[in-house]
């Protein structure tokens, strides 16, 4: 087996480690009059991405806390909004906006707005079928955040609790979901804490 | 609360009049395992000669600018795909570009070749658009297109756009469907029209004599939505070719006026902010006064319930064209079905009925080319081509094949070019003994929307025969 790829920042400059590219050849495609019509190009590739000025959500919900951002510019009309999904920026003033811990106002206020149930999924995907998408409203927030139920059948004002994984997080926005308020510790997902 | 400027709302003006010339579309199919884009694109642009009774390189000489609507380079594994396209349709050396905006990319391409006609730039131009979605498995192509959602708050959730998507379905089926069987039906009947008008149409890819019990039977995708209330997923060509007066008039004898814009809304659905609704020509001040009492749980707008950017196109798109209520201003219209209920929260974003009443526009009858209930003509015929359910969805060629086919019916040639033996023969297929002249009786104006997935860019097209234009009938009054 190849080793995984990995990447570490050194000195502001990736140093990557692994393989990056699994070669596999390629195989003709013929009709059923066996000419040849085509082939096949494998890929299996590992891309390096940045979170940039989202990190701090990102990290924030593999330990359990849940942040968005607020505009403070005084001279915003839009001041004191705040939004989930975490903004860098406020989208009327264009200012850095302030960080804010929202666990406690999910914790108190999260209701679902609406939400599917879906049966099928994508290459890659890695949530249980099928998959319970909800939206998410919370008191003070003007926007409404995309996530997953985890627990229960989702109803459109159905209160609801986040939950992390906060065990072997994967770093992405899959580490954060939720279940019906009034969830058992005991029927959360492996890994995944209140 | 989110306010928009003046200028913002500015009515957007052209520099001068832009007409559509001609216009093609190659068959639709899910895969074309022996041709090459480039041969669907060639078809494409072939019909459109052959429309105007020129041959491919006489229409090319003409054309100055060239615009490319392609969604998903990574469908096809070709950067600059239009490139490519370009010069195998041989039309170097003239200045082209790729245009990108999702399921909105064909209405796009046109919007960007409308423009640089008006303004002078060019005197003819070409868009021309398709997509290739037949070259990864399906699972594989859902992981591809939910890559059109943001990469790093949706994407990693399921790799299915289906499910950013029915969300808002779900929204509009509980508040203003309120999870209604009639609802349900009626949205079936979308799927069963659109299916059945496509069996009328050689180049559709999904013909098919269906019944609402049918659709009601299909497995589910997201409930409420089943695999019938879906578009299609196809390969395939479209294109139309744009002039100015003097130069429209020499290459054909029946130009079109084009009258387009384009509206945008948050990639995300869940950035949505509130705001008020802006209001369409044929739409008071206080109509919507008490929508939450009759459909509570309305109180957002656009919510999860409607499509801003199509409001927006639609907001645009009429004073251009000096549209005042759409049922009775425009003959036919090609909407963007890519679900039954999509389509529905359509009707109400461009006005066709009230927010709220949009499932009264297909109960009524009236988009029907024949009203089921009176057996009279319908008020304002939709997706007569078979739309995205039952035609067509090569993302980029899309927003293209709706245009060309409501411009066949303004030109009076439904029946020459969707009646004849030999095309349907071309594409291996049989004329259908019940095959039917779906043509649109002395139609004079007709309008396409072009929408991208949970409605991040919407375009609207109106074309009008330039003999009886709304504005000039309007200024005689
Ligand atoms: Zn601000």
């Amino acid at each position: 087996m190849a080793k995984e790829a990995s990447v570490k920042i050194v000195r502001e400059r990736y140093k990557v480690n692994g393989e990056f590219s699994v070669i596999t050849p390629n195989r003709p495609i013929f009709n059923e009059a066996k000419k040849l019509c085509g082939i096949t190009n494998p890929r299996t590739m590992t891309y390096i991405h940045s979170y940039g000025g989202e990190a701090p959500f990102f990290e924030g919900i593999s330990k359990g806390i849940l942040r968005g951002t607020r505009c403070d510019n005084p001279k915003c009309e839009s001041k004191g909004s705040i939004y989930l999904p975490f903004r860098i920026f406020c989208p009327d003033c264009l200012k850095k906006m302030k960080i804010v811990d929202l666990t406690k106002t999910a914790q108190k206020t999260a209701k679902i707005h609406t939400f599917m149930v879906c049966e099928r999924s994508g290459a890659f995907n890695t949530l249980d079928k099928p998959i319970k998408f909800i939206n998410i409203e919370f008191d003070g927030v003007c926007t409404i955040l995309m996530s997953y139920l985890s627990a229960g059948e989702p109803e459109i004002g159905m209160r609801v609790a986040p939950i992390f994984r906060t065990k072997n997080p994967t770093y992405t926005i899959t580490d954060l979901s939720w279940v019906p308020v009034g969830t058992p510790k005991s029927k959360l997902p492996k890994g995944f804490s209140f | 609360m989110i306010k928009f400027s003046k200028e913002q709302l500015k009515i957007p003006k052209l520099m001068r009049p832009v007409y559509l010339v001609t216009a093609g579309e190659s068959e639709f199919r899910r895969a074309f395992p022996e041709k090459r884009t480039e041969e669907l694109c060639v078809d494409a642009l072939t019909m459109a000669a052959e429309l105007i009774d020129m041959s491919p390189a006489e229409l090319k000489s003409y054309i100055h600018t060239c615009y490319y609507g392609h969604f998903a380079d990574h469908f096809g594994d070709q950067l600059l795909g239009e490139s490519v396209i370009h010069d195998r349709l041989g039309l170097d050396p003239l200045g082209n570009v790729g245009v990108k905006t999702g399921g909105a990319t064909g209405g796009s391409t046109l919007w960007e070749a409308v423009k640089t006609v008006a303004s002078g730039y060019s005197d003819c131009a070409l868009a021309l658009g398709w997509e290739r979605m037949d070259e990864v498995p399906t699972d594989e192509g859902n992981h591809l297109i939910s890559c059109a959602a943001d990469k790093d708050w949706e994407t990693p959730l399921g790799h299915i756009y289906t499910g950013y998507y029915a969300v808002m379905a779900q929204r509009y089926w509980k508040i203003f469907g309120k999870s209604e069987d009639s609802f349900r039906r009626t949205m079936a009947e979308i799927a069963v029209k659109n299916h059945g008008y496509a069996c009328h149409n050689p180049f559709a890819q999904s013909p098919m004599k269906i019944t609402v019990e049918d659709v009601l039977k299909s497995p589910v995708v997201a409930y409420p939505l089943r695999a019938l209330d879906a578009c299609l997923m196809s390969v395939g060509s479209a294109c139309c070719i744009v002039a100015d007066e003097k130069t429209a008039f020499k290459m054909c004898k029946k130009p079109l006026l084009v009258h387009i814009a384009a509206g945008s809304h948050t990639l995300r659905p869940a950035d949505r902010r509130d705001m008020a609704i802006p209001l369409l020509p044929n739409e008071s001040k206080n109509q919507y006064k008490d929508l939450t009492k009759k459909f509570p749980g309305s109180e957002r707008y656009p919510g999860f319930s409607g499509f801003l950017a199509a409001r927006m196109a639609a907001y645009y798109a009429y004073r251009m064209a000096g549209v005042v209520d759409p049922t009775t201003d425009l003959d036919l219209v090609e909407l963007h079905d890519a679900f039954t209920i999509s389509d529905i929260q359509t009707y109400e974003d461009i006005g066709i009925r009230p927010y709220g009443e949009g499932r009264d526009y297909v109960e009524s009858g009236d988009c029907y080319l024949t009203n089921p209930h009176t057996g009279k003509p319908g008020k304002l015929p939709a997706n007569l081509s078979g739309g995205l359910i039952g035609c067509m969805h090569a993302v980029g060629a899309t927003g293209l094949m709706q245009v060309c086919e409501v411009a066949l019916h303004l030109w009076n040639k439904h029946k020459e070019i969707h009646g004849d033996p030999k095309r349907w023969k071309s594409f291996g297929k049989t004329k259908p003994k019940d095959w039917k002249d779906l043509q649109v009786k002395g139609a004079k104006r007709g309008l396409a929307i072009s929408h991208a997935g949970v409605g991040s860019h919407v375009t609207c097209t109106i074309l009008e025969d330039p003999n009886h234009q709304l504005k000039k009938q309007r200024r005689a009054k």
